[in-house]
Parts: C-alpha cells; structure tokens; sequence
C-alpha cells in the first residue's frame, strides 16, 4: 500500500527524488573538502599539506558535477539558463546560482589557477603535443614564473582563500536554507538547517578526502603520512562531534517543543525512516565513527590500525551523510502536510530520475578528478613522475 | 407541430430560465475589466458542503485537469471523541469527485471540506519561484506562466495547502487559477457556477457591494493554517480546528 491516511490528493506523488538527495551530497563534498585545504593555506596547518591540492581538486571535481542532477530533475531543463537571466529576487534557489558561479568561477579555479600556475608553466614547455597545446591554453598567456611573480601568486592565493572560505560557508549553508526557509514543511522549516548543512558538509568532505589520499595513495605505492592522516582525522572527529550537537540539540528541540507536527514526524521516524535514519543515519553513519575516532584520539594504537579505523570511519561517514540528505529531502516529503498520512517513495531503475542515473552521476565526479589528477598532479614533481612511471 | 395553448404557457417560462442561463454563460467583453479594481478570494461556507463532487468535476472539465491531480478537491472529516480524545479520520477518493461512500456512524461529526490554491497575498510559492514564473496577478490571484516554468518543483514544496503539482505531460507547475479566463469575463468560477447549494461564492474584495463584505461583518470566518501567515483568502465559515 502505498499511503497510510489522508495525503493531500496532490501530495501522493514525491517531487523530488534521488536526484535531488545527490545534490546536497555533492555541494557538501565541495565545501567540506574546501574547508580542509583551507585549513593548510590560511591557518597553517602543515601537517594536513599532503591533502591540500588533493582536496582542492576534490573540491573542483564535485562543483563540476554538482548542478547535473539538478538539470536532469527539471521539468523543463533547457530554461535553466533563466534562471540567470531573470532571477527571481526573493527565491532562495535563483540566488544559490549565483553562489555557486561565484564559488566556482571566483574562488575555486582561481585559487587552483594561482596555485598550479608554476607547474603549469613547466608542464607547457616540457610535454609534447596536445598536452602541450592544452597546458599552453591553461597558463592564459602568463608565463611569468619569475620568483617575484610566485610571490604574488602566493600572495593573492592566500586572499582568495581567505575570501574562499566564507564563499564555502556560503554556498552550503545556501543548500541548507533551501530547505530550512520552507515554513510549510516542520521537518525541513527550521533555522538550524544551514548550520546543521554546513557541518555535515564538512565532515563529509574530510571524510572524502581522507579517503581518497589513502587510495591513492595505495595506487601510486607511496608511503601514506601518518602525520597527515592522523591530523586529518583529528579534525574530522572535532567537526563531527559539532555536527553531532547541532544534530541532536535539533531533534531535543523538536521533541521538547513537540508542535502540532510532532506526533506525525515521530511516528515517520519510527516506522518508515527508521531504518535510514535511527540505524544507518545516526547509529552507523555518526555514533560509531565517533566512537572509533575517540578511540584514535585517547589509545596509542599502531599504524596499521589507525589507518584501518580512518578507513572504515570515511566510509561509515560518507554512508551516514547521504542517508542524512536522504533523510531531509526524502523524509521530508513522505508525510501529509495535513499531518494525518503518509506516503511511499519507489525508486525507479534505469528511468530519468532513478538509481542508475544516480549511480552514473555519483561516480561522475570521481571521473573528473581522476581527469584533473593526471592533469594537474596534486603531490610533488619527483612523486609525480613515480605516479606516471606507474601507470598511475 | 401539435402546440396547446398550455404546453405553450408551460414552455415559455422554462425557454426564459433557459434564455437566463445561456445569457449567464456567454463572456463579457474582456476589454472593460481593469485588474486594479478587484482583489480575488474565495468564500466556501462547509455548512452548505453536501460533498457531491461536482466542484470537482466541473473544474476537471473546465480546465483539462490531468486524471489523478486536482485543482480542486473535497475532504470528508470523520471525527469521534472518546474520553476526550479525538480520532481523525480523513477520506477523499479521487479528490471526490464522484462524491464519497455512505457510511452510517452514529455519534461521529462529519462533514465536508472543499480545498482549492488559497490565492495567498503572500503566497510562499510565488516567493520561492527561481524565475518568477508564478506571480500573484495585481487582482490577486495566483498564476503561473507555462511558457516561463522550469518545474523545478520548488512551489510545490512550499505550498503548505498541497494545492500544486506537476502537470504529467506538460512538465510545468498547475493549480487552480480561481477560473481567470472567465473571472475576467465577468463570470464566477466553474467550482462556483456548479455548486448545487452555493457553499462556493467567488468573492471580489474590493468590490463594495459584493456581499462577501456583508457575509465577513457577521460570521466567524476563517482560513487554513492562519499561524503559517500566507495571507490566504479562501475564507470558511464554520470550519471546524481539526482541519489543516
């Protein structure tokens, strides 16, 4: 069956699918992998330095992806560029286009411009072909590598992080008043929701990143830094410990206040979000990595212990922070408005908004890192041409 | 043809009721009707509501309302007490369009709730369009431009009525558009002109002497969700708190 109650006639049908809960997922890989780098260039953390460009271009993959399942849900997607064209002032949704062009084009392919301009400049007089071609367009005509020039570069890289991460706070925060700003939906209508947003973001970008210098690293047949992962660890635990207050301090106040929604999202959480929620939400995908991160954090454990703990915890997060999207945008849309019912989502296979395409779209971005990477290589020029020597 | 001077005397009369109504149905001229001279809302009053359907029915016919999605509908209200506390219960099969099942309860409250878009003054739907595609016209109804929406689905969302969808075929956001091709016209809405006991009435808010004015000075009439403060004017008379 699939509705319990009385549903609005309309409301039987979910507008927003999957797709929709990949949205928030990829935009939060964005900015919490941001934040990390940032954390290298503007509070000096050395330790965290052998991620910084990882995470940049980590950032830069997923921006790319990220507006394409929005297009893909749209009814009408060839009027997008409307969007743009006439945006409507008052729409949290008309304004989050310009955060985003402004992230992507003022922030982030700056900063990677700024910071891989020398090696670009090398690359264009070394390689051969269409490489050549193709680093030649990327150096824009500024071929100026001179000490003084890096400098600058240095110089004007550090500000436009320093713009950056607040430009990060922005652009997650954004996705989480689209929802947050919806006073007709109690399980969405809530102030907390950029914040909440913003620190899951975060700790879903560390996560990412961890994950993705361990495996490349692996890859490559390099020696993972221990410094540098136990340093990223730690700041996953604290963020997470964050995320998890704001978390819970939301639904103590849900349940303390108890408003007329309050009978209804219970029973929802309960019953048809339990398993997403309660088990794989906050049990799997936030307590236990907590827990094994504290575990980390007090007992000496060895190495090869440690970097099997961050493993399992990146992957256990990344879980924990999709079902948490799932859990707002499809959660939020599984009861009646009018309190008394609810309905079902089923998600279709290989149709326009189903599980492949969601699939397709979620690896998408790993494609185009796996593109940058061999493009612009994140770690030095003598590891560089190991990674290259090895197939990579 | 065999006319008697009675069937005669009978047929005039029912010729001019009919007269009466084909002249009700044919538009006005629309070059005459200025949208800063009215302010559109809706009076649905639930005591008159006998939930036969036919608001539903009319407005399906009268816009091309894609089976399964209503611009208009009606709620059956179940309500029994017991110790204090209330059970709810809520049908609306097919919207009601055919009218609902007969069911002999002693001891329950029931009655009808006819729903339609509530032509907000502040429509949340309108204030979260990213294009501007739905916009409260300047005599206050709510209206989308199909031409312009991207169905996005976002005033879906933020209707707190459920009163939008997702045309099927069109891929743009519809709902009800208070009948505006005949509203401008000079004519009711089709839910109106089809409710068998005028438990609809069309009401024209700056209109001095549309007896809306009259029917507001003297009951307690009410809108749904007030605390949500959408500006709605689908006002109810009788409307009883269990109603959201």
């Amino acid at each position: 069956m699939p509705t319990n109650g009385f549903m609005y006639p309309n409301e039987i049908e979910l507008q927003w699918s999957v797709l929709i809960v990949l949205y928030p997922f990829l935009t939060g890989l964005v900015a919490g992998a941001f934040i990390l780098a940032s954390l290298e260039r503007v509070f000096r953390v050395d330790a965290v330095k052998p991620t910084y460009r990882l995470a940049l271009l980590t950032a830069l993959a997923f921006l790319l992806a990220a507006p394409l399942p929005l297009q893909l849900h749209l009814g009408h997607p060839e009027r997008s560029f409307e969007m743009y064209m006439t945006p409507h002032r008052s729409s949290a949704m008309a304004m989050f286009g310009f955060v985003y062009l402004w992230y992507l084009m003022a922030v982030l392919v700056v900063e990677i411009w700024l910071d891989y301009r020398r090696d670009i400049v090398v690359l264009a007089q070394t390689s051969k072909g269409l490489k050549r071609l193709v680093y030649r367009a990327l150096t824009v005509g500024s071929t100026n590598i001179s000490e003084q020039a890096l400098a600058i570069d240095n110089r004007v890289g550090w500000i436009v992080t320093l713009i950056g991460i607040p430009s990060a706070f922005l652009l997650h925060g954004y996705v989480g008043f689209i929802f947050g700003s919806i006073k007709a939906n109690p399980w969405w209508s809530t102030p907390l929701m950029p914040v909440v947003f913003l620190f899951s973001a975060m700790v879903s970008g560390i996560a990412a990143v961890l994950l993705l210098y361990m495996v490349l690293n692996r890859l490559r047949k390099q020696p993972i830094d221990m410094r540098c992962l136990d340093a990223v660890a730690k700041y996953l635990f604290y963020t997470f410990i964050i995320d998890f207050s704001l978390e819970m301090l939301d639904l103590i106040h849900r349940i303390y206040e108890s408003d007329e929604s309050f009978r209804s999202l219970d029973f929802m959480v309960h019953t048809r979000l339990f398993v997403s929620q309660v088990m794989i939400q906050i049990l799997l995908g936030t307590v236990a990595p907590i827990v094994l991160l504290g575990v980390t954090q007090i007992l000496q454990l060895p190495e090869i212990a440690r970097k099997r703990i961050y493993a399992l915890c990146g992957c256990l997060t990344l879980m924990g922070i999709f079902a948490m999207r799932w859990n707002v945008v499809i959660g939020g849309q599984l009861f009646s408005k009018s309190f008394l019912g609810y309905t079902t989502y089923k998600i279709g296979f290989a149709t326009r908004e189903g599980l492949l395409p969601a699939i397709a779209l979620t690896l998408l971005p790993l494609v185009i890192l796996w593109v940058l990477v061999k493009l612009l290589p994140p770690w030095s020029d003598a590891e560089a041409e190991t990674f290259a020597s090895s197939g990579g | 043809m065999n006319l008697t001077r009675r069937h005669f005397l009978v047929l005039v009369p029912a010729a001019a009721v009919a007269w009466d109504s084909v002249v009700a149905g044919t538009p006005e001229a629309a070059p005459n009707y200025k949208t800063s001279e009215h302010w559109w809302g809706m009076l649905v009053d639930i005591e008159k509501c006998i939930g036969c359907g036919s608001c539903v029915r009319a407005c399906a016919k009268e816009n091309n309302v894609p089976d399964g999605y209503y611009r208009t509908w009606v709620e059956r209200y179940r309500i029994t007490e017991m110790n204090g506390v209330e059970s709810i219960q809520v049908d609306s099969p097919d919207g009601g369009m055919n009218g609902f099942p007969e069911v002999n309860e002693p001891g329950v409250k029931a009655f009808f709730v006819p729903k339609m878009c509530n032509h907000c003054a502040d429509s949340p739907c309108t204030q979260v369009c990213p294009v501007g595609a739905t916009f409260v016209s300047p005599d206050g109804v709510v209206l989308i431009d199909e031409k312009y929406c991207l169905g996005c689905r976002y005033c879906i969302q933020a209707c707190p009525y459920g009163c939008r969808f997702l045309h099927p075929e069109k891929h743009v956001a519809q709902k009800c558009t208070l009948c505006y091709h005949r509203i401008v016209q000079g004519l009711t809405t089709a839910c109106c002109e089809n409710c068998p006991t005028g438990a609809r009435q069309l009401a024209d808010l700056k209109n001095p002497n549309d007896p809306i004015h009259e029917f507001l000075r003297h009951h307690s009439v009410q809108v749904l969700k007030p605390h949500l403060a959408t500006g709605a004017k689908l006002f109810y008379n009788g409307l009883d708190g269990v109603v959201r």
